[in-house]
């Protein structure tokens, strides 16, 4: 890749050091316009340590993240949002309170312009932009053809519905970057696939980017366009996934060494 | 006919309950925390009151919008100075403070407006409507409003909470903070945006206590605070229809045990009821079991 090509994201040295010791280390990755980028690595190599210090939910202690070319040092959790990051989570949270409708207009809430007052007393802004929410909630919840259950709690939903409606929320943050944590967790090969299908669709339809954490190596290596994989917290290796398969320190991080006679 | 005098005067009482109630509910219910400093904002909003109409003449509407205007703003300072630097602090620590800012506004009321009881005009008058002619059933233009205003008052934020952006983005922090904030929703400022609907309706509440029990005084706020705190319990706190509910039933048993059974033990009876109704169901009337997130 030349370096005059536009990145979504750069990472650069990004590291964080929890009482002494480092969670994620030298975290270098760039990430292009319309990618899917894959992370992988063991369980508790820092994967899901690296979407918190994408979205600021942790403070890295070093390194620096752009986002469309732009320093994200100072920015917030929320501002970042705005900015143009959005996520998942590997442990479903949406607002099971909610209504599935309701959980993606709230993600909404930032593009929204009317004030109190408005809301108060119920003047035309208000009825326009509450509609107009609606029916953008209801165009995004078609994608994973959801819009009839558009009026049931989230919490309601079975599973992998559920799984869906994160992603739908997220789009609705109307982001660049989509970060996606173990979206096929508990998910079967049907589903998998499905899923995978999904993603090539919100990457084309939206233009956007996809950062995505993942175990199911059928989806890894079937919808990503490069990998990074990570160990201990640092980047063992990075490559495009034929790659990563014949790469012996990644299939010694996973299946551990070879006896040598 | 006396018992439905009895009754409509809890009911008033109860509504101003539901008031107060509805406030310890939403902040509850959105930054997890007992703000016992509520009931000494609803002092704060009579004296704003009393001050506006009785020395500076003003009409009563707009000393009932003074005193609205004053406690958003108070409950917005007391979030940001003392709540809002313990957002990570353990519970108990937050309990403390709420406890030492209502003694700080109790004693701030007593340095600048003095201990006496200062006498409370009611902000519409002392008039009562007579249904069914002699010996019928009186009610007080004060109680009438009351009931009227906490109708209003209960619709119009249900409606705010379910069909507004702020509504459900209070739900939404309600239920995560970390997943709100990484959909963009601003969680400080939703906080401070509950502390102020809150507050403003303690000053609602401050004119209607003080045109129904017209004794002013810094301490006017504390027994009414824990017994609307107590009503927010029964219904089941962080509910506002249990709010609503839990005010209701407190007034109506408060004032049916004075009339009924003893005027000295009535506070010993709404209390017992409590007891009971928490242990049969321990999230209270119209509150749901919550499973605590690991």
């Amino acid at each position: 890749m030349d370096d005059n090509k536009k990145y979504v994201l750069e990472c650069e040295n990004l590291g964080i050091v929890f009482g002494g010791l480092a969670a994620v280390n030298d975290f270098n990755v760039k990430i292009g316009e319309k990618q899917v980028y894959g992370l992988i690595g063991p369980n508790g190599a820092g994967k899901t340590t690296v979407f918190n210090l994408l979205t600021k939910v942790y403070e890295p202690t070093s390194g620096s993240i752009k986002l469309n070319g732009v320093d994200t040092k100072g920015q917030t959790t929320v501002s970042l949002s705005k900015m143009g990051i959005a996520r998942t989570f590997q442990n479903i949270r949406l607002f099971s309170n909610l209504t599935v409708a309701e959980n993606v207009m709230v993600a909404m809430n930032q593009n929204m312009k009317y004030s109190l007052f408005e809301s108060t007393f119920r003047l035309p802004r208000y009825w326009k932009e509450e509609k107009a929410a609606r029916a953008k909630a209801l165009e995004l919840l078609s994608i994973f053809d959801m819009q009839d259950f558009a009026d049931v709690k989230a919490s309601s939903l079975p599973y992998g519905a559920q799984r869906r409606l994160e992603i739908t929320r997220a789009l609705a943050t109307n982001p660049s970057l989509l970060l996606l944590d173990e979206p096929a967790a508990g998910m079967n090969p049907a589903e998998t696939a499905e899923l995978m299908h999904n993603i090539g669709k919100i990457r084309d339809e939206f233009g956007i980017s996809i950062l995505l954490i993942e175990h199911d190596m059928s989806l890894v290596m079937g919808i990503c366009d490069e990998i990074t994989v990570l160990n201990f917290g640092m980047v063992i290796a990075q490559g495009t996934p034929a790659e990563i398969q014949s790469n012996p320190v990644v299939i010694e991080a996973y299946l551990g060494k070879q006896k040598e006679d | 006919m006396s018992f439905l005098n009895y009754l409509v005067s809890g009911l008033s009482l109860g509504s101003i309950y539901a008031i107060i109630a509805l406030g310890y509910t939403m902040v509850y219910g959105i930054a997890k925390m007992l703000n016992f400093a509520h009931g000494d904002v609803i002092m704060i909003g009579g004296y704003m009151c009393f001050f506006a109409v009785q020395r500076f003449n003003l009409p009563p509407v707009l000393g009932v919008i003074i005193a609205m205007l004053a406690c958003t703003l108070l409950g917005i300072i007391i979030e940001r100075l003392a709540y809002k630097p313990l957002r990570s602090a353990p519970s108990l620590a937050v309990l403390i403070t709420a406890i030492g800012v209502s003694y700080f506004l109790q004693n701030a009321a007593q340095l600048l407006w003095s201990s006496n009881p200062k006498v409370f005009k009611s902000v519409v008058g002392n008039g009562v409507l007579t249904i069914g002619g002699e010996g019928g059933l009186i009610v007080s233009h004060v109680a009438l409003l009351t009931v009227v205003v906490c109708v209003i008052i209960m619709v119009g934020l249900t409606l705010f909470v379910n069909k507004t952006k702020m509504g459900k983005a209070m739900r939404a922090v309600s239920e995560d903070k970390g997943a709100a904030q990484l959909m963009g929703i601003d969680v400080n400022r939703t906080i401070s945006i509950t502390f102020a609907i809150g507050s403003g309706l303690a000053a609602i509440a401050g004119v209607l206590l003080c045109s129904a029990y017209p004794t002013l005084q810094p301490t006017t706020g504390s027994m009414p605070g824990i017994k609307a705190f107590t009503a927010a319990v029964f219904g089941g706190i962080g509910s506002i229809p249990g709010a609503f509910l839990g005010g209701i039933l407190l007034g109506v048993i408060e004032n049916l045990a004075k009339a009924y059974i003893s005027t000295q033990l009535s506070d010993a009876i709404v209390f017992g009821v409590l007891i009971v109704v928490l242990l049969v169901k321990p999230a209270g009337l119209l509150g749901k079991a919550v499973r605590e997130k690991v």
